[in-house]
């Protein structure tokens, strides 16, 4: 089935947040922050321009609570008195010429008293940078398997490694946006760009004071996420209403790329180190691993990224003792947030790298020491939970060596790299798992519910707060839904995320959509059925007359089926010693990148890349290889190229001009291929896939330098400048 | 010999049709095209020159609008997304060439330019072709597929 | 703001002369980057030259190929025999952008754009080229490119002086070479541009992004010209020295820029020349 709504962006008529011509708009803008830390002293406005033609909101026009609804309440919706990092939202302004609202942004000064300001996670806060408990920790979090100092003590090997990765920017083709107006019955309602509509729900009942009837959340189509638009939205979304609020007038903000690069999240930085006991025969004995991420300026949805992070640290092996401590650390640049993976492709980033350290050291190839450790049925990850699903993670590995050739290239690369004159190739892989959903009992205080109508023309309407920005969940709900059904796609309709219509059936975050609400989907229609009194298998006619003849003799014009997200019963979490099945299930992979590096330029390209994962069941093709290949190129690039620089708290590069993502011409084609064991608590058997492929490519990659050149690179992105470096300490 | 103080008329060809517009000197054609003309398939990705979603085709070439301003496109032909066929697009729907669709109607323009000029395979790759379209959701693969889908059905059908 | 539309090359002039703080405007993709962002250059005056049919196209005669200060770097891409005869300029071209940017963008106003990291102006370089600067009342000059710059984006051009059109000697070469080092494949600004030329009037080598202007390296020329052996990229970095003062910025290093063009310029001389080994 091709994609639903496909046409309608091929020919430029999907309608985005900027497209949406409003009468008597107004324009908004943000005055934000010039420092990293400090107290605002005064907001000074130019007596060069006429205020009286703006509108101008600051937190004193806040009718709720000055906060954004999220993890912790800490982050305000417009600072008050203090602060805490460079862009931070202070006033708002609207005005209906976009342009003069640019100017009275330049006409408002925003003037603070520096505070001295933390700005390297890696290093330990003096007491004035302190700003967040004892030393600045916004999280901390550990997982205990075994006894680790004993089984390190008595190791044949032990290896350490530290691995490094940058921020990394989402680059979403369409940046931030939304609309806000009061209706005719008083209800603010804000439209916009956004993957979670009751996210942005929860946080304007909470800023306006008001409750869910009086704020309505409407998704426009979404220019991309990526996690981008998981938790800024709810930020600009109460920026748009309080300014209609006050102007009583429709407002737009809309983002240009500068303003959106500097002010929105991005991938949480890291560091992680690795203390590694291996026995005589390469069997992992001991995992010790600490992993710090860079928070940024507020909690947001760091304990959570964290969470993941360390639960992905161990990797897909086998190994009885293990030791993870985690700490996401305050500082003051913008809060990082969720990004496509959220906080795994860290920790799998180290952890990948360093299995190839190990088996160097140790004297085995990288696809020994894999073959020998990775998680058979049986055996259990680092929080105990026993995998048992029936997949072949061995035969994964293999397949993906042998489609991408493995042996062979070795080979070959060996006489290449010996006769050519300036450039070197290499070989490398990762073998990796995601966890598909929430965390833990995430899905459990989720409590996502759904709900699918039976219209009186027989019609099915699927109503879930799910959102497509273009990773294709309409299309997939559609298809879930028509064949649950047993009905022609064409009899089923999906509607707008609007949160006076649908349900909260969650977040549209953590690969967890076609898999968890695609689920639900499934049994809100048997719900349907058991409403109307129709047969549990009644399916196409049968169930659209049935649908029909109910709506008829009820007087009705709809009748709705409902489910509610019910946990699996084998699925059990101990949050508190983080033990148990962290996730239902997970998908896993094998990434095998070929690489070639030019000496002249200390560039490295990749020349071949292949992607093998088993996903449960493959739901749409086209869109599921899709998926794959956008993960890989976008982790090609945090692997490569993209890299966020930072002067005195700012993001300085915050141009396309200069962070730089792959074009079509940096990358090669990226050689997908699926392998099925269907889940049975996912839709048809599905499991999550958006996150999986971002986590594979940088170790897969940096393993590949590795291989072609006598350097061990630990941080990403290995840019060219950064090889250089590492070169030359090699070598000295 | 002309004097542009205020608002300039100009007169192009716009997806096939003469239209006269009043702009402002300081105008991008880029917002003529959507917010005067109405015209909002063509996207602002950018404002730099650098990712392609607001490309258009000006005198049968492709050029990123938000670096044109409007006045010199007086006189000339303009094609924008909207003068694009649902059958046009087909293989590029089947391929997956598109997924947020922010890029997309960039992409399509370029396509179509590629299309017209298959004689530029003889000295350029597609991938380099195609390379002023940044897309952040395919991986490209969706997009290098489909435009070469869409030569392959021209060049059978010619 | 004004925009001057003079439909042939006097107009302009005389415009330029009356107001010299005017902005000439070929194909805006330096000058409209970021540009709702630019308010003050809103207040400024403009001079359109896309009217101005006698600046488009190319020419050859028998000593020049003659570009107009219209012509697109997209035309030279696609012309066959600026292809044959100078091999760099389509190579230098097919790398500025894409084309989007290879459309709009000229020859001429990458020039005056006097950009550092510019990839037109280092192959017209080492192509020997001159620049003709018209001006009011019939005054024009030509100036040879690699004395056109003075400093950061200044140059001997006059305010009242339009560049109206780029010649470029037709002479045979036994080395013609351009790379550019970006950050990536396409659509990258210059980290290390390089352009190479060995003919009847010996050796130029020209740099891009590696000082405040665009400019030819006297140093490995001097070297190239005694043919002193080179025998690794390190034999270079001392001349590389005194030719250039590379920095760091948001695109690269000093470090990375000084060995890059080291290398560079050893691969693309390594046993072409006797003396490069």
């Amino acid at each position: 089935m091709k994609r639903l709504e496909g046409n309608a962006k091929l020919l430029g008529r999907e309608q985005y947040v900027d497209d949406l011509q409003v009468e008597g708009c107004l324009w908004g803008m943000t005055v934000r922050s010039p420092v990293a830390r400090g107290r605002i002293k005064e907001i000074r406005f130019s007596p060069e321009i006429d205020w009286s033609e703006f509108v101008i909101v600051d937190h004193r026009d806040i009718p709720g609570a000055n906060e954004v609804f999220l993890i912790e309440k800490d982050q305000p919706v417009l600072c008050a008195g203090e602060v805490r990092h460079v862009h931070e939202a202070v006033v708002l302004l609207a005005h209906p010429s976009r342009e003069m609202a640019r100017k009275g942004v330049r006409g408002v000064e925003v003037v603070v008293e520096e505070l001295p300001a933390a700005l390297d996670f890696r290093v330990e806060a003096e007491p004035a940078r302190v700003q967040w408990g004892e030393d600045n920790s916004l999280s901390r979090l550990s997982i205990n398997k075994g006894d680790v100092e004993a089984a390190l003590a008595s190791a044949a090997h032990v290896v350490e490694g530290v691995y490094e990765s940058g921020a990394q920017e989402h680059v979403y083709l369409e940046n931030q946006g939304m609309i806000s107006w009061v209706d005719d019955d008083g209800v603010v309602v804000v439209q916009g760009s956004m993957q979670c509509p009751y996210y942005v729900l929860n946080a304007l009942t909470h800023a306006l004071g008001r409750d869910e009837a009086g704020c309505r959340v409407v998704q426009a189509p979404t220019g991309g996420g990526f996690g981008g638009k998981e938790d800024y939205p709810s930020n600009i979304a109460c920026h748009a209403a309080l300014l209609a609020m006050k102007a009583q007038k429709p407002v737009k903000i809309v983002y240009d790329r500068g303003e959106d690069m500097a002010s929105t999240t991005k991938r949480h930085p890291s560091r992680v180190r690795h203390r590694t006991g291996v026995d005589e025969s390469g069997r992992l004995v001991a995992q010790d691993i600490e992993v710090t991420l860079d928070g940024g300026a507020y909690v947001t949805l760091s304990p959570v990224v964290l969470s993941r992070g360390i639960i992905h640290a161990a990797g897909p092996y086998s190994c009885d003792n293990v030791r993870i401590n985690g700490r996401a650390v305050l500082t003051n640049s913008v809060p990082y947030g969720a990004f496509r993976g959220f906080g795994a492709p860290q920790t799998l980033f180290a952890l990948e790298r360093h299995m190839d350290v190990v088996a160097k050291r140790i004297g085995m190839t990288p696809e020994e020491f894999r073959r020998i450790n990775l998680i058979r049925d049986g055996q259990s990850t680092s929080t105990g939970q026993v995998i048992d699903d029936g997949t072949d993670r061995v035969g994964v590995m293999e397949r993906g060596l042998e489609l991408a050739a493995y042996e062979r290239k070795r080979e070959e690369h060996a006489s290449f790299n010996a006769t050519h004159d300036y450039l070197r190739r290499g070989i490398g892989f990762a073998s990796f798992y995601h966890g598909a959903g929430f965390t833990g009992a995430g899905e459990v205080y989720l409590a996502s519910k759904c709900h699918v109508a039976g219209l009186a023309d027989g019609t099915i309407e699927v109503l879930t707060a799910n959102t497509e920005m273009g990773q294709g969940a309409t299309t997939v709900f559609l298809k879930i839904a028509a064949e649950a059904a047993g009905v022609d796609v064409s009899q089923v309709v999906i509607a707008t995320p609007d949160t006076h219509r649908v349900p909260n059936s969650g977040p549209t975050v953590a690969s967890r959509t076609s898999m968890v609400v695609g689920k639900l989907i499934e049994k809100a229609i048997d719900d349907l059925r058991a409403q109307i009194g129709a047969a549990a298998d009644a399916k196409g006619a049968a169930l659209t007359d049935a649908i029909r003849a109910w709506c008829s003799s009820n007087g009705a014009e709809r009748v709705v089926g409902r489910s509610e997200y019910e946990k699996p019963p084998e699925v059990v979490w101990d949050e508190k010693t983080y033990t148990g099945h962290a996730y239902g299930t997970f998908a896993w992979a094998t990434y095998v990148a070929e690489v070639e590096v030019d000496l002249r330029t200390d560039d490295v390209r990749v020349i071949d890349f292949v992607a093998v994962q088993e996903i449960g069941k493959v739901l749409n093709e086209t869109l599921a290889r899709g998926q794959i290949q956008g993960g890989v190129v976008q982790g090609i690039g945090w692997a490569l190229m993209e890299e966020c620089k930072w002067r005195d708290g700012a993001m300085a590069n915050n141009q396309m001009t200069n962070y730089i993502i792959p074009t079509a011409d940096d990358v090669c084609p990226i050689r997908v291929e699926f392998m099925e064991n269907p889940y049975a608590h996912g839709a048809q058997g599905a499991k999550g896939i958006g996150e999986l492929p971002i986590d594979g490519p940088a170790p897969a990659i940096l393993n590949a330098v590795a291989d072609a050149l006598d350097v061990e690179p630990t941080a990403i992105p290995l840019t060219p400048e950064h090889l250089m470096e590492l070169a030359r300490e090699a070598h000295v | 010999m002309s004097e542009g103080a205020g608002m300039m008329q100009i007169s192009m060809t716009l997806n096939g049709k003469e239209v006269s517009a009043d702009v402002d000197p300081g105008e991008r054609l880029l917002d003529t095209l959507r917010y005067a003309l109405g015209l909002t398939g063509t996207k602002e990705g950018c404002g730099e020159g650098e990712c392609g979603a607001c490309s258009v085709l000006m005198d049968g070439v492709p050029v990123n609008s938000c670096l044109v301003p409007s006045y010199q496109a007086r006189g000339r032909v303009i094609e924008t997304v909207e003068h694009v066929q649902e059958s046009d697009v087909e293989p590029l729907l089947s391929s997956g060439a598109t997924q947020c669709g922010a890029c997309t109607p960039g992409i399509v323009v370029t396509a179509q330019w590629v299309r017209r000029h298959p004689e530029l395979l003889e000295t350029h790759t597609l991938r380099e072709l195609m390379a002023g379209n940044l897309c952040r959701c395919t991986g490209y693969d969706g997009v290098i597929e489909g435009v070469e889908a869409t030569l392959t059905v021209d060049g059978q059908s010619s | 703001m004004r925009v001057l539309t003079p439909t042939n090359v006097e107009e302009a002039v005389a415009m330029l002369a009356v107001e010299e703080d005017l902005i000439p405007m070929a194909g805006g993709t330096d000058l409209l980057v970021h540009w709702p962002e630019h308010l003050e250059a809103r207040e400024r005056g403009y001079l359109d030259l896309s009217g101005v049919e006698s600046l488009r196209g190319m020419e050859w005669s028998d000593a020049f190929l003659t570009l107009g200060a219209l012509t697109t770097y997209w035309e030279v891409v696609t012309d066959a025999r600026v292809g044959r005869e100078f091999r760099l300029m389509v190579e230098a071209a097919r790398q500025v952008g894409a084309i989007q940017i290879q459309s709009r963008g000229t020859w001429a106003g990458n020039i005056a754009n006097g950009s550092p990291a510019a990839d037109g102006v280092p192959v017209l370089m080492a192509y020997g080229a001159e620049v003709e600067l018209a001006s009011a009342g019939g005054g024009a000059r030509w100036v040879a490119m690699d004395s056109y710059y003075t400093d950061y984006k200044q140059s001997v051009k006059r305010p009242d002086e339009l560049i109206t059109r780029v010649r470029v000697p037709r002479a045979e070469y036994e080395i013609e070479v351009w790379e550019k080092v970006g950050s990536r494949r396409a659509q990258a600004i210059s980290k290390v541009g390089l352009a190479i030329t060995k003919g009847d009037e010996g050796w130029r080598v020209v740099a891009a992004s590696m000082a405040p202007t665009i400019r030819r390296c006297a140093a490995i020329e001097k070297l190239l010209t005694k043919e002193a052996a080179i025998n690794r990229p390190e034999d270079l970095l001392k001349a590389i020295g005194k030719d250039v003062s590379p920095i760091d910025d948001l695109r690269s290093t000093a470090a990375y820029r000084e060995l890059t063009m080291a290398r560079v310029v050893y691969h693309a001389l390594k046993g072409r020349v006797s003396f490069v080994t």
